[in-house]
C-alpha cells in the first residue's frame, strides 16, 4: 500500500512536466523512468530488491512497533496524570504519595534492558549479512571521484551506471579517487562509505529485476546532490554484457566521447547550456573568451587537450583563479581526449563531425582490446582530431 | 539589614543586581555571574537568531526539488547555507545554550553562594565566546564562505578553498569558553555549597550541570587537538588526515566523534536537569527517584564517552568495533528512559499548574521520547546502514536537539525569568509560543523520518521530486517553528521591561536561588540562606502582604522554626 500526504497547492502536474525533462547526470536513464513503482513500496521503504532489504525492514518495524507502544503510554500517562492532578483553583492540594520506590525504579530500567537486546542482536546478525559476501561472489570495482561513478566489472567492461545480475551476488571493491563518498542503494539497503587512502567493500545479492537510484550520501562538495546514478538488475549475464560492452571502434568518435563525458566529466560540466561547477560543454567549442587572469583564450583543440591535462594552467574567467578540477592526465589517453573534442564539437554543431565521416586520418589504435574490431569504423576521426590534439 | 527589611525585599527589592552599578562598563567588565549570564543569554540568542536565519532560507530553497522555488541557491550556497546553520547552532548556541547562559545565573545561587569560583574566568569564558563565534562568522566575511559541513570531515576540509581555518580556529577557541564554564562550575559545585547542603541535597540541575562539566573538561581539549591538527595538516601537509601525505581520513572521524559525540550529552544533559526542576516544581510535589535521576546524569556522561563509533558504522571502522559501538549505544538508551519515567512518576498525585514552564516541560517529554526512541533504529546495525546520513538522521537528531535542548530552554528561561527581573509574563501569551514552537517543530521534522526511511540523503541540494511534499511540509513547519520562537522572546522581553511585578517565590520553588529577592540583589542573598532541601515544598508558605511565597524562616524571622505549625498543605 502506498500512502501518499496528499499533495499541497495541486502542484504534481507541474512537477511531472518537471521531472519529464531531467535526466540523471551521467547515466542515459532519464529520472522519471525511476519513479516510485505501485508495487513492493511501502509507507516507509522503497521496494526490497537484495538478499538482506526483507531483514532490515522487518527490524525497523519491530522497532517501531516496540517504540510507537511505548511512546504512546508514555504520552497517554502523562496527559491521564496532566488531566486527573491539574491545579483547580489556587489551592495547593497535595495528596500524601511516595517519592521513592527503589523496586520499581529497577524495574523500569531492567525491563525495557531486556526488549534492547533482541534489537541488537536482530540488527548485528542483518549487518553481517549485508557485509560478508558468499564465497562466489563476482567483483565489481566501483571507482567514485567527484562527481562520478564508474564501475568495472571482471570482464573489463566499464559503465557509469551499475549493471547486476539477479540472484548473482556481487562483491564491491570501492575506491576514490579524491574525497570521502558513499555509495548508497535505498533498495538493496546497503550503504558504504568510500574512503580516499582505503578500500572499503560491501555486498549485495539482487533479488529483483529493476532500475534502482544510486546515490552519494556522505557530502563530497558542490555536486553532491548530483553524484546519482542507476543501479540496473538484468534477467542475464548476457543482458548486462549488452548494457556495459563498448566497442570503441563500433561507434564514431563523438559517440565514445560522449561515453567519456557521461563517466568521467558530466559530474561538474552540463550540456544544456548551464554553467555548474564547472562551464557548459555544449558551448564550448570555439568559443573565445577570457581566462582568469585577463588573457584571452580560444577553446581549440590545444585547449582542450591542456584544461583535460592540466586544469590549473588557464581556467575561464569565474572559475578560477584555482579551477576544482582534477588532471586527467594518465586517465585520458590521447585517443580518448580526440573522442572528447570530437564530442564537443559535435554538441556545438554535430555537422562538423557527422557529415565528413569519410575524412580520414584516424589516430584510433583501439586501445579497450575488444574481440573483434571492424576496420573501416576506425576511420571516423577527422584530421584535425589527430593533428591539433598531436600538436 | 533588620529581618523586616529583608522580608521586605522579598516583595520588591529597592537595589538589586540590575541597578546596582550603571552604564555599559558596569557590564563590559562586570564579574557578577548574573550578569554574565545574561550577556551569555543575549550572545547564544543572537547566534540562534542568525543560525535560524540560515535555516529558513535553505529550507526555502528546499521548496521545490530542483531548485526553481521561491528561494534560488546556487548548490555552493546551499551548502554553504548549511554549514554555517550546522557549525553556529552547535558550537556557538547549543553547547553554551543552558550551561553557559542559564546555568550560570541560577547554579552559584542555587548553592547560596555570592558568585562562581573564579569569576574572572567565567568573564574570560564569555568574552572567548564572542571571539570564537567570531572567528566563526570571519569564514563568511573571508569572502568565500564555509562549505564543509559543521563536522569539518577530511580530505574534502583540506582541499576546499573556502574558510575552514577562520572556521576550526573559532570552534577551537569556543572549545576554551565551554572548558572554562565547565572548570568554573566543578570548582563551585565541590566548594562553595552553602553550609548543610550535602551531595544528594544539591537541585537536579546542579547535578546535571555537574556531569556536564565532567564531558566539557575532559572531552574538549580533544576537539581543540583534532582542530589544530587539521589546520596544521591544511596548511603544513604533516600527513595525518589527508591519504595525499599519507594520512587517514577515518582517523579524523574518530577523533572529531571522540569529542561531538559526548558534545551531544553536554547539549542534552543540562535540559534534562532543567526537565526535573520544572515537573517537580509545577506539580509542587517531591521528585521521583531523586538519586536514580541523579546517578543516570553521571552514567549518560560516562557511557557517552564510550559510543563515538556508532557516527562511523559505514566510515570503514572494522566490523567488530562497529558491532562493540551498538552495543555499548543500547546501554545508554537506559538511564534516558529511567529519567523520563521518574517524570512521569513525579506528576502522580501532585498539583499540576499548566504554566508556561510546564507545558514546555511537557512538550520536552515528548520531543525527546520521538527523539530518544528513533535512536533506536540508528543503534541497531543494519537499520542503520540503511539510515545512515539519510534525513531520518537530521530529523532524529533535531527531535534531540531542538525538540530537548531549545524546548528546555525555553522553558528554563521562562521559569527563571521572573527571579531574573521581578517581572511577571503573559501566561496566555507564553502558552501560545509554546504551542507555536511544538506544532511547528513537528510539522518541520517529522516527515523528515518518512523521507529518511524512503531514501532522502542528507546535504542535497536538489533532490528527487517524490519527496518534494515532505520538504514543503517541513519548509512552513520551519516558518511556524521560528515564529513561536521569535513570539516566546518577545513574550518574555516585553515582561522584562513592562511586566507586573511579582515577589521573589511566585511558583513556590524550594531551592535556594528563590530564597533571594528578584531581581536577586548583587550578592545574591542579604540574609544567611535556609538550608533546605530543594523538593520540599512545604516549606514555602504564602505571605499575603507580599503576595509571593517566603520560606517559613524567613517569612516570620522573630518566631522560633519549632514554633511553627505550618499546615502541610495551602
Amino acid at each position: 500500500m502506498n500512502w501518499q500526504l496528499p499533495t499541497l497547492f495541486g502542484q504534481t502536474k507541474t512537477v511531472l512536466e518537471r521531472v519529464q525533462d531531467t535526466t540523471l547526470p551521467g547515466t542515459a536513464v532519464p529520472q522519471s523512468s525511476i519513479e516510485r513503482p505501485e508495487t513492493g513500496v511501502t509507507y516507509w521503504f522503497p521496494e526490497q530488491a537484495s538478499t538482506f532489504a526483507e531483514g532490515v525492514d522487518d527490524l525497523y518495524m519491530f522497532i517501531l512497533w516496540v517504540s510507537t507502544v511505548s511512546f504512546v503510554v508514555i504520552v497517554a500517562a502523562m496527559v491521564y496524570l496532566v488531566f486527573k492532578y491539574r491545579r483547580k483553583g489556587k489551592e495547593i492540594v497535595i495528596e500524601p504519595s511516595s517519592s521513592h520506590n527503589t523496586k520499581l525504579e529497577i524495574a523500569w530500567s531492567v525491563l525495557p534492558s531486556i526488549l534492547l537486546v533482541p534489537m541488537f542482536w536482530w540488527g548485528a546478525t542483518g549487518y553481517f549479512d549485508s557485509r560478508i559476501p558468499r564465497d562466489d561472489a563476482e567483483e565489481i570495482l566501483v571507482t567514485a571521484s567527484r562527481y562520478n561513478w564508474l564501475f568495472t566489472y571482471p570482464d573489463g567492461d566499464s559503465s557509469s551506471e551499475l549493471h547486476l545480475v539477479r540472484d548473482q551476488p556481487v562483491k564491491l571493491v570501492m575506491q576514490s579517487k579524491d574525497v570521502l563518498h558513499s555509495m548508497y542503494i535505498p533498495a538493496f539497503r546497503q550503504k558504504m562509505d568510500i574512503v580516499p587512502g582505503r578500500y572499503t567493500y560491501a555486498y549485495i545479492n539482487p533479488t529483483k529485476l529493476g532500475q534502482y537510484r544510486l546515490s552519494c550520501t556522505e557530502y563530497c562538495g558542490e555536486g553532491h546532490s548530483k553524484m546519482r546514478t542507476v543501479a540496473e538488475v538484468h534477467i542475464s549475464n548476457e543482458d548486462r554484457k549488452a548494457n556495459t560492452q563498448w566497442i570503441k571502434a563500433e561507434h564514431p568518435p563523438w559517440e565514445n566521447g560522449s561515453r567519456l563525458y557521461k563517466i568521467h566529466c558530466s559530474g561538474c560540466h552540463r550540456i544544456d547550456g548551464k554553467a555548474a561547477t564547472g562551464p557548459a560543454l555544449n558551448l564550448t567549442w570555439g568559443r573565445k573568451g577570457k581566462a582568469h587572469n585577463g588573457d584571452p583564450i580560444e577553446a581549440n583543440e590545444q585547449y582542450i587537450k591542456e584544461s583535460i591535462e592540466y586544469p590549473d594552467k588557464v581556467v575561464v574567467e569565474g572559475f578560477g583563479p584555482v579551477s576544482k578540477m582534477n588532471s586527467f592526465k594518465g586517465i585520458l589517453d590521447q585517443d580518448d581526449i580526440s573522442h572528447v573534442i570530437a564530442y564537443l564539437k559535435y554538441l556545438q554543431d554535430p555537422s562538423l563531425v557527422t557529415d565528413s565521416p569519410e575524412a580520414a586520418g584516424s589516430p584510433n589504435e583501439g586501445k579497450s582490446g575488444e574481440a573483434e574490431k571492424p576496420e573501416s569504423e576506425d576511420e571516423a576521426v577527422s584530421t584535425e582530431d589527430k593533428e591539433d590534439s598531436d600538436a | 539589614m533588620s529581618s523586616e527589611a529583608i522580608r521586605n525585599t522579598f516583595g520588591t527589592p529597592e537595589t538589586h543586581f540590575l541597578n546596582h552599578e550603571k552604564g555599559w562598563k558596569s557590564w563590559a567588565f562586570t564579574l557578577d555571574h548574573k550578569r554574565i549570564g545574561i550577556m551569555y543569554l543575549i550572545g547564544v540568542n543572537v547566534a540562534l537568531i542568525m543560525a535560524g536565519i540560515f535555516a529558513l532560507v535553505l529550507r526555502s530553497h528546499l521548496w521545490s526539488f530542483d531548485g526553481t522555488g521561491p528561494v534560488k541557491l546556487s548548490n555552493e550556497m546551499y551548502n554553504q547555507m548549511f554549514t554555517l546553520h550546522g557549525a553556529v547552532m552547535v558550537f556557538s548556541f547549543i553547547i553554551p545554550s543552558v550551561p553557559a547562559a542559564l546555568g550560570n545565573i541560577v547554579l552559584p545561587m542555587m548553592l547560596g553562594a555570592k558568585d562562581v569560583a573564579f569569576p574572572r574566568m567565567n568573564l574570560a569564558s564569555f568574552y572567548l565566546w564572542i571571539a570564537g563565534t567570531g572567528c566563526l562568522l570571519a569564514a563568511i566575511l573571508s569572502g568565500n564562505g564555509l562549505d564543509t559541513g559543521w563536522t569539518f570531515y577530511t580530505p574534502y576540509s583540506i582541499e576546499t578553498e573556502t574558510g575552514v581555518i577562520y572556521a576550526t580556529f573559532g570552534a577551537f577557541i569556543l572549545g576554551f569558553s565551554s572548558i572554562f564554564t565547565g572548570l568554573n562550575f566543578l570548582v563551585t559545585v565541590n566548594t562553595m555549597r552553602a553550609k548543610g547542603q550535602t551531595w544528594f541535597k544539591l537541585p537536579l540541575f546542579l547535578w546535571s550541570l555537574y556531569a556536564t562539566s565532567i564531558i566539557q573538561v575532559l572531552a574538549t581539549p580533544v576537539l581543540g587537538i583534532t582542530l589544530l591538527m587539521l589546520i596544521a595538516e591544511k596548511t603544513m601537509h604533516i600527513g595525518i588526515f589527508d591519504p595525499k601525505y599519507g594520512g587517514d581520513p577515518v582517523l579524523f572521524q574518530h577523533f572529531f566523534w571522540f569529542y561531538s559525540h559526548p558534545a551531544v550529552y553536554i547539549m542534552i544533559l543540562p535540559a534534562m536537569g532543567v526537565i526535573s526542576e520544572l515537573i517537580s516544581v509545577y506539580s509542587q510535589k517531591k521528585i521521583f527517584g531523586y538519586s536514580f535521576i541523579a546517578f543516570s546524569s553521571i552514567a549518560i556522561a560516562l557511557l557517552g564517552f564510550l559510543v563515538w563509533g556508532h557516527h562511523m558504522f559505514t566510515s570503514g571502522q572494522s566490523q567488530v568495533v562497529t558491532l562493540i559501538f551498538s552495543a555499548i549505544t543500547f546501554t545508554v538508551a537506559i538511564p534516558s528512559a529511567v529519567k523520563v519515567f521518574n517524570w512521569l512518576a513525579t506528576l502522580y498525585k501532585g498539583s499540576i499548574l499548566l504554566s508556561t514552564p510546564m507545558c514546555y516541560a511537557l512538550s520536552f517529554i515528548f520531543l525527546f521520547g520521538i527523539g530518544g526512541l528513533t535512536g533506536l533504529f540508528l543503534g541497531a546495525l543494519s537499520t542503520d546502514i540503511h539510515l545512515h546520513d539519510t534525513y531520518f538522521v537530521v530529523a532524529h537528531f533535531h527531535f534531540v536537539m531542538v525538540g530537548g535542548t531549545l524546548t528546555a530552554l525555553l522553558g528554563g528561561v521562562f521559569h527563571w525569568w521572573p527571579k531574573i527581573f521581578g517581572r511577571m509574563y503573559n501566561d496566555t501569551l507564553g502558552r501560545i509560543s509554546c504551542f507555536l514552537v511544538f506544532t511547528g517543530f513537528n510539522l518541520t521534522f517529522f516527515p523528515q523520518f518518512v523521507m529518511g526511511a524512503r531514501g532522502m540523503p542528507r546535504r542535497y541540494a536538489t533532490y528527487d521530486p517524490e519527496f518534494q511534499i515532505f520538504h514543503q511540509y517541513s519548509t512552513i513547519g520551519a516558518f511556524v517553528l521560528g515564529f513561536g520562537i521569535v513570539m516566546a522572546y518577545s513574550v518574555l522581553l516585553y515582561a522584562a521591561f513592562k511586566g507586573p511585578r511579582c515577589g521573589s517565590n511566585p511558583f513556590r520553588a524550594a531551592s535556594l536561588e528563590w530564597q533571594s529577592s528578584s531581581p536577586p540583589d548583587f550578592h545574591n542573598f542579604t540574609h544567611k540562606v535556609v538550608m533546605t532541601d530543594p523538593y520540599d515544598f512545604d516549606t514555602q508558605v504564602y505571605d499575603e502582604e507580599l503576595d509571593t511565597y517566603v520560606h517559613r524562616e524567613l517569612a516570620q524571622p522573630t518566631k522560633p522554626v519549632e514554633a511553627d505549625p505550618q499546615p502541610a498543605t495551602h
